[in-house]
């Protein structure tokens, strides 16, 4: 499990989750009837991609008194990138820096 | 208004004790926190302090609950950059869970949280964790450096 990255990956490849996800990034720790506020999907399919984000371990859940939570997670996504953007990334950014200064450097030096 | 309050969860292929010894071992710690490590008797009551090795404190605070190897609760407050020092105290909890079939997964659930709406303090430590418990997995589960005597 610790080294299966499908579920997250399937989970981050639908819309509706990364939506879910990016709400939770603008408010962390909300009610599944918060989630579903101002929403064109039914609780019902809310609560389906909670469930699948939360067995990908991107959405972790916690009571607090009598309602339960949903917070966003992203040590995953920091894995994926660990492990998929890290190792390729140095030479690229290095790369495109260079350009870039080489053309800014050109245009306004 | 949003939560001062973050949870996060990662799985690590280990033991609750061996994950416990990485979480509040300082020389363990410094492999895989920046470059600060933590300096705690880890009782209850007792204070703690986060450091770097030039002896300048960052964090620090107390143990308000302890329970190896399952769970640690630590007061906590920033030292160094006083808007955060302002927001007085938070409070860290890690829960450790054995998990997995097999039973060879710890669930380590870290919780941080401040109460204070919009909390300067969470967002900035928000960002760090991931990447500490990302190294610490990978410290854990490639096995090598689990020798800490050095």
């Amino acid at each position: 499990m610790s080294s299966d990255q499908d579920p997250v990956f399937k989970a981050l490849a639908d819309r509706s989750r990364r939506m879910l996800l990016d709400r939770l990034r603008a408010e962390n720790g909300q009610t599944l009837g918060a989630l579903c506020d101002n929403l064109a999907m039914s609780r019902q399919a809310v609560s389906k991609h909670l469930k699948l984000l939360e067995a990908a371990n991107l959405v972790v859940t916690r009571w607090q008194g009598r309602e339960k939570l949903h917070f966003l997670n992203p040590v995953p996504i920091h894995e994926i990138a660990s492990r998929w953007i890290a190792p390729f990334e140095q030479h690229r950014v290095k790369a495109l820096a260079d350009l870039k200064q080489q053309l800014e450097g050109g245009r306004h030096g | 208004m949003a939560e001062s309050k973050f949870v996060y969860v990662t799985y690590i292929r280990t033991t609750p004790e061996k994950l416990w010894q990485a979480l509040t071992d300082p020389a363990f710690i410094r492999k895989y926190w920046f470059g600060t490590t933590q300096e705690c008797t880890w009782e209850k009551g007792a204070s703690w302090k986060m450091i770097y090795d030039d002896g300048r404190v960052t964090d620090a605070g107390e143990v308000l609950e302890i329970d190896p190897p399952r769970k640690l609760v630590l007061k906590w407050r920033n030292e160094f950059r006083p808007e955060l020092k302002a927001e007085g105290y938070s409070q860290m909890t890690y829960e450790l869970e054995a998990s997995g079939d097999a039973g060879d997964l710890v669930k380590l659930t870290v919780v941080h949280e401040i109460d204070q709406p919009d909390s300067k303090l969470i967002h900035a430590v928000n960002g760090g964790w991931p990447r500490i418990l990302s190294n610490l997995k990978t410290l854990l589960e490639t096995g090598t450096v689990l020798s800490t005597k050095k």
